[in-house]
Parts: C-alpha cells; structure tokens; sequence
C-alpha cells in the first residue's frame, strides 16, 4: 500500500521536527528516509506509524486519510532501533503476539510463526529469551515480529544501527532479498548514506526537519538539488563556489592548459580504489579517487607533483 | 586487611547492638518463664483481636496503594501534566513527616471542629473508628510502591509498549501483556514494603483509633497498653509476634529483591 504525506509540521516543546513536509511513497518500494541526526526523519517515520500525531497536515495508507488513527489501527508493522524485543516472552512468544491478541486459531497461529521463523532464520532458537540473543538475532526476530501481522507497510527506525558493522553488512543484504520475496512498501530510516544508497529505490533527504530532495540514489549523487545533498551523500571538494566528486578530478604527471598544479600529500589504498590527498600551490585541500590502475600508471607517492583538472563541476544558485 | 576486618566487624557490631540484641532480649523475656504464658498472652481475646485488626487494616491499605502506586507511577513516568513535579514531590511527604504529624491532620479534619467533622452527623464515623485508622494507615504507607516502580517504568523505556501498540494492541492489553510483566518484582517489592509499613504502623494510628481497647485497638497500640499496665509478659509476647511477621516481610523482601542488587 503507497503512503502519501502532506504538509506535515510537528513540534516539540518549540523545537520543529518536521515542517511542512510532503513525500509520496509508492506501493511496494523501499523507501529510505536519510538525513543528520535531528534532521526530523524518525519523527516523520513515527507520524507515519501513528506514534506521534502531527500538529498539521495529513497522512494517508492507500487513500484512506489514517491522520487521527491509532497505531493499533493502522496495519503497520515497526522495528525500533534497540530491537523492543519483549524481555519476558520468548522467540516463539514474541512472533506469536501480534496474531495471539488477536485470537486467531492456535494451528494457524503456530503455521505463521513457524513459517517466519523459517524467513528469519531463527527456527532452532523459539525457546530462547532475548537476553540469549545476538544483537542481529534480535532484529531478526523484531522482524518476523513485525511481519507477522501482515502489515500494509513495514517501517524500520535505524533496524541496523546499534549492529556492528560486519552485522549490518549482512542484514542489508537479507533484508533486501526479503523485500523481493514479500514486496511489503518498506521505508528505513537511516543517518548511514551508504546504507541508503545500498538498499533503497527512493531516498528521501532529510535536513532541519524539511524534505532537502526525493529521487533514486544515482539522482541523488548525480544531481543533487543543494549543496547540503551533493555534501551528504558522497564525499566533495569545494573550491570557492564550486563543488567536484573526488571520482571528478582528472590527475596528470604534465602541465596540460587550465590544470593546476597540486602536490601528493598521502596516498591512501582501500583495496581497488585508491584516494589520493592533495595541495593545490594556492593552499586549497583536494582528495580524488581513482582507481588502482590509474594510481600505478602515474607513479602516484607522497611529494610527486601534478596537474589537476575537474573532469565535471557543480556550482548551486542561491 | 586489617582494615577490611576493622569494616566488617564495626558494621557487625553496629548492627548487633542496635539491633540484634534488643530485639533478641524482647524474644529472651518473652519466653523466659516457659512458652505457656507467652502463648497465653497473645492468643487471650484482646490480644487476637488487636492481631485481626492489624491485618483487616493491612488487608485493605495494602491493595490500595498498589493500585494508586502503579497507576500514579505511570502517570508520572508515562505523562506530561501540570503540576507533575509538585505531585512527584508529594508522594515523598510521607516519608518525611513524623506520623503523629498524619495523625493530628487527620484528627483536625475529621474531628469535632474538623471541616469534615459534618459526615458524623450523618452516621458516618471516621475518627475513633476503623475509616480513620484505615485513612492513616494508606497515608503512611502511600510512597512505596510508587518509588519502587518509577525507576524501573523508567528503565525500561516506551520501546516495548509501543511495538505492541503497532502490533494491534489496545492501551489495557499492552498493559496486561507488556507493562506489568516487566514491572511486576518492583510492584512485589513494593507491596513487602508497604505491607512491613502498614502492620507496624503506630503513631498515625494511635491518635486516630482513640485506642479502645478491644475495638480499635492495633497490635503495635497493644504492645504500647499492655507495656503501659505493667503487663510485661503480654507486651514482649505481643512484640514477638510482630517481629515475627516483620521477619516473614524481609525474607520475602530478599525474595523479591532483583539479583545483583546489594
């Protein structure tokens, strides 16, 4: 089911979380909600699940106006951040609760949570406690938790932040191979732009509490609306008014016209891209990546002169 | 290590002499001409009455209070009102202040003169009756179960109400289902205390009561009369008894008390 939001301002005590913000979220995408912490894009993910009732503006599942319903009523399916995993029941409890309150037949209920528990890959832990889980195991759980109802949508707030890294990279993964197989209208809130770019169709940049630009990952990176997105979501130089990606800037070992010469300060190897830190002989910083091929051909260490030209440019009107 | 010893023994020794031995010499005297007459003392009429009392009263403060505990509890960790910090700090006025202090509050308002003093007109009776010494009692024992549960309310923050909440569940199940479990040694450690608080209640109580012996009379205002009519067997006897179910309260209190905790 698609999720239109329209002009939604909330506040807390004088602070404005989100101001008149309007996205429209299509059916069975996943949606990322990215921006700095404060940015307002959990309290907007929490407008949606009805945890917060906003001061203005509308919220809509489908085309039915759900502004003033409780999140009981709404059909949405949430995972928080700290997993909200419920202390006192077990894996198998905490699946079952959503269908349990809502006395569905005891052989259905265990066919559901056993088929979930099969999704998440938790079928040997039902008996366990929270407490006995890993972190990942937990949010796993959280998840057929959420599913189990069915949900129209399926909000996920930060599902992947207090994970480690390693955790985080193989959740991304599987929760985007889940996504194909149930094809419930996601959205994930995320401070993490690479976590964004990885998972989400539309992302929704968030700053301030107002919307910064909605577009696929590659609109966002390619063209982005501000200096606030072009800065957020991918690393940049700024050379007075102008904005160049690192992956922008053309390096070579002669004086070749309008390049300026720019000395190695550090070279950096990540594996097949490689980062070269720079001074322009003005004193401007710049950093480029390259790839490992180009690095070898000019001989790149540390003192080497060159010549740097900004294969393409961004400049914003205010 | 000497040092470690020097700690250990000044707090044994503390605790032996304030506590221990008088309360050890109450149980010596009591039982010190044979348990017949003990058993005499505390099993005669007046004396099971006093007993039934102290329980009927407990019987009743006590659920009370847990009831207005925890639901005060999450109010005042759950919501935003006005007046919630004056409220916060109220809740603790019954530990501060003396009991006799409720106890004359009390007797003010309902008394002859009291601004409550027309409900005896109409059959009502408070004062020197079972309603007053109810009344006093809920007073005196009202901030335990409150103080046992905000810290832990606190604790274990909204997440697990509100996925509920999104799971389909209405305000009274995820109470049921996802608030009490979690809070329910606190509010059992609560009830131990307020329980501990309301059976040893005396100065409150002892204005309120009127101390008719045989009415109302409480077990703690029994020990007090019969201590005071020379009455020593049945005064130490009587203390044996409380001190008996004061003992019973804090070994459910260790019970109940989460692990870890000192």
């Amino acid at each position: 089911m698609g999720i239109t939001v329209v002009d939604v301002t909330k506040k807390f005590e004088g602070f404005v979380a989100l101001e008149d913000v309007s996205v429209v979220i299509p059916e069975g995408s996943l949606t990322a909600l990215l921006g700095p912490s404060g940015s307002g894009k959990s309290t907007l993910l929490r407008v949606i699940a009805g945890l917060e009732e906003p001061d203005r503006g509308q919220v809509l599942l489908g085309d039915v106006d759900v502004t003033h319903r409780p999140a009981r009523a709404r059909g949405v399916g949430m995972v928080f951040q700290h997993y909200a995993a419920f202390k006192h029941m077990t894996v198998w409890e905490n699946v079952a609760f959503g269908l349990r309150i809502r006395k569905r037949p005891r052989a259905e209920i265990a066919k559901r949570v056993h088929e979930l528990l099969e999704l998440v890959q938790l079928e040997g832990l039902a008996k366990r406690y929270p407490a006995q889980l890993s972190g990942g195991q937990r949010q796993r759980m959280a998840l057929a938790r959420a599913l189990a109802v069915d949900p129209e949508v399926l909000l996920l707030d930060e599902p992947f932040g207090a994970l480690d890294a390693r955790v985080r990279k193989e959740l991304r993964a599987w929760l985007l191979r889940l996504h194909d197989e149930v094809h419930v209208t996601t959205i994930i809130v995320t401070h993490d732009q690479e976590e964004a770019m990885e998972v989400a169709g539309q992302i929704v940049l968030l700053s301030h509490g107002r919307v910064e630009q909605v577009g696929t990952p590659r609109e966002l990176y390619e063209s982005p609306a501000s200096e606030f997105v072009m800065s957020f979501v991918g690393p940049v130089n700024r050379i007075g008014d102008t904005f160049v990606r690192p992956r922008d800037l053309t390096l070579e070992l002669a004086p070749d016209g309008d390049a300026r010469e720019a000395m190695v300060e550090r070279v950096v190897h990540l594996g097949f891209e490689v980062r070269v830190e720079l001074v322009r002989e003005d004193g401007q910083h710049l950093l480029a990546q390259l790839t490992q091929e180009e690095a070898e051909a000019l001989g790149l260490e540390r003192g080497l002169i060159v010549y740097v030209r900004p294969s393409r440019e961004t400049v914003f009107t205010r | 290590m000497i040092g470690k010893w020097a700690l250990r023994l000044g707090a044994l020794g503390y605790l032996a002499f304030l506590l221990l031995v008088p309360v050890g010499l109450v149980f010596y005297r009591t039982f010190e001409h044979s348990f017949h007459p003990a058993w005499a003392a505390v099993t005669n009429p007046q004396a099971l009455h006093a007993l039934w009392l102290t329980l009927l009263i407990a019987a009743i403060a006590v659920p009370l209070n847990t009831l207005f505990g925890v639901t005060l509890a999450i109010a005042l960790v759950r919501h935003r009102f006005p007046g919630r910090e004056l409220v916060n700090a109220i809740v603790d006025l019954p530990l501060a202040l003396s009991p006799v202090v409720v106890g004359l509050s009390l007797y003010l308002l309902y008394g002859t003169s009291g601004w409550l003093s027309g409900l005896a007109d109409h059959g009502i009776k408070i004062l020197f009756a079972l309603p007053g010494m109810i009344l006093a009692t809920i007073f005196v024992s009202l901030p335990f179960v409150v103080r046992e549960v905000v810290p832990v309310l606190r604790e274990i923050g909204t997440d697990q109400e509100q996925a509920a909440e999104t799971l389909g569940a209405a305000p009274l199940t995820v109470f049921r289902r996802i608030t009490l479990p979690a809070i329910r040694w606190a509010v059992c450690y609560g009830v131990v205390l307020t329980t501990a608080r309301a059976i040893g209640e005396f100065g409150a109580v002892s204005i309120v009561s009127g101390r008719i012996e045989g009415k109302t009379e409480t077990l703690p205002l029994y020990v007090q009369s019969q201590f005071e009519g020379f009455n020593t067997t049945g005064a130490f006897a009587a203390s044996v008894v409380l001190a008996l179910i004061a003992a019973t309260t804090v070994m459910a209190m260790r019970l109940f008390r989460p692990k870890g905790e000192a």
